[in-house]
């Protein structure tokens, strides 16, 4: 046999040789082959001491305190997909809201009564529609900053399926005269559009892109804040007249 | 051990997040390990540790019980890790361009330490080890770490990088030869 190659030595030495009997024989044979196996091992060996820094048993825990707040989210988008009839239901809100407003005459107070019970559901559709688009922005602005490209598959898919429900909005807002409202969901649009026309996968300098939109309009807060008022509306008593319309 | 962990994937796949946290615990540290031997650097590992969670979650429809969940984070920790590290290396060209004076990095570390300073010289071993493993490239690293340290055979490291069994074999030939030319003369030291 002539002597072993370094190549077949490193495959004996990783146990993964398919000729480790007879490498073996000859090591026993041969000095110099013997001395050449000697000094990858002590190299490889060697190696073994470059130090890893220690981590205890409660590091575990300390990884998942990091990250849970970010899994929670995904879950609760997760969740959020499988109402994926409440846009459509929200929609029939107001579409039967407006339809109320155009078709009905007022005759006394039960109509006055019946405008303000219709608002407040239109409330409950815009408090979900706003925090459903706000996942979406938070998810973006919340990405790590990552090498390579970053799958926004499901930001984008949300985000078009939020579209034409902010469309319906802001237009049953603005006809309503709710200007800040209004104001809000158009804002919202044009991000909401960029989202959904991005590509899938989207490379850090896109996300960049994006999460300047979302940051120069101030958009996760407003949101955040409009959100939260209208929350607060959905509880609030209602208003004997002439509140709030939106 | 494996057979719990398959439990937990099957109900965290659920959405019971309690059984991803199970998850995250039990692994933790040996991805920590695994990122910083690939990385050299804590702060970077701490980052692969914390998004190889999150990209685990992310797909654990697309993990297949083939593997074990270890090796399967192995995977992504592993992929994720290489997009550091050569995004790392393009950085350090850029900052060195213009230099066309070769250097060895382990040049600059002294090595002439008197023999009964064992502490010291231990330490300068381990200096040298990681300057050694900074010398290979961003693929053979990966193959390298995998195989020498975390005992995947080389067919579960081409499959895991998708570089093949053969491409793999020679990543980790070139790191074992880079390797032994670079610490050779420290460990004749030792002997």
């Amino acid at each position: 046999m002539n002597h072993i190659s370094e190549e077949q030595l490193v495959l004996l030495y990783y146990g993964e040789s398919d000729e480790a009997a007879s490498i073996d024989q000859h090591l026993v044979e041969c000095e110099e082959c013997r001395k050449e196996f000697r000094a990858l091992q002590l190299v490889l060996n060697t190696v073994d001491s470059a130090p890893v820094p220690e981590r205890g048993a409660e590091y575990g825990r300390a990884v998942w305190q990091r990250i849970e707040k970010r899994i929670g989210k995904r879950k609760q988008r997760r969740f959020a997909q499988w109402w994926i009839w409440a846009p459509a239901m929200a929609a029939l809100l107001v579409t039967a809201f407006l339809a109320g407003r155009l078709t009905h005459k007022p005759v006394g107070t039960d109509v006055a009564k019946n405008q303000q019970i219709r608002e407040r559901i239109l409330m409950v559709a815009v408090g979900d529609h706003l925090e459903r688009s706000q996942m979406v922005l938070a998810e973006l602005s919340n990405a790590p900053d990552h090498i390579g490209k970053l799958d926004i598959t499901d930001e984008r898919q949300m985000a078009s399926e939020l579209l034409d429900d902010n469309r319906l909005y802001r237009q049953t807002a603005r006809s309503t005269g709710n200007t800040a409202v209004a104001n809000v969901l158009d804002d919202l649009e044009r991000v909401l559009i960029e989202i959904a026309h991005s590509p899938t996968e989207v490379s850090s300098g896109q996300l960049d892109d994006l999460r300047q939109q979302i940051e120069s309009r101030g958009l996760l807060f407003k949101v955040r804040v409009m959100g939260t008022e209208v929350r607060q509306q959905e509880v609030a008593p209602a208003p004997k007249k002439d509140g709030k319309k939106l | 051990m494996e057979v719990e962990a398959g439990s937990a994937v099957e109900r965290a796949r659920a959405g019971d997040s309690d059984a991803f946290r199970l998850l995250v615990e039990q692994h933790s540290r040996a991805i920590f390990r695994l990122a910083f031997r690939m990385t050299g650097n804590e702060q970077d590992a701490e980052d692969v540790v914390q998004e190889t969670f999150l990209r685990a979650y992310k797909q654990l429809d697309r993990y297949e019980a083939r593997s074990s969940f270890s090796t399967w984070l192995f995977r992504i920790a592993s992929n994720y890790s290489l997009d550091l590290i050569r995004m790392r290396k393009r950085h350090e060209d850029k900052r060195e361009r213009g230099s066309d004076e070769e250097r060895d990095i382990l040049q600059t570390i002294p090595m002439d330490t008197p023999g009964p300073e064992r502490m010291a010289y231990g330490t300068q071993v381990r200096d040298r080890v990681n300057a050694a493993l900074d010398e290979l490239s961003p693929q053979e690293r990966t193959a390298f770490v995998l195989r020498h340290f975390e005992g995947l055979s080389i067919e579960e490291i081409g499959a895991s990088l998708g570089t093949g069994t053969n491409a793999t074999k020679h990543s980790i030939f070139r790191a074992v030869q880079k390797l032994r030319k670079n610490l050779e003369p420290v460990v004749g030291h030792a002997r």
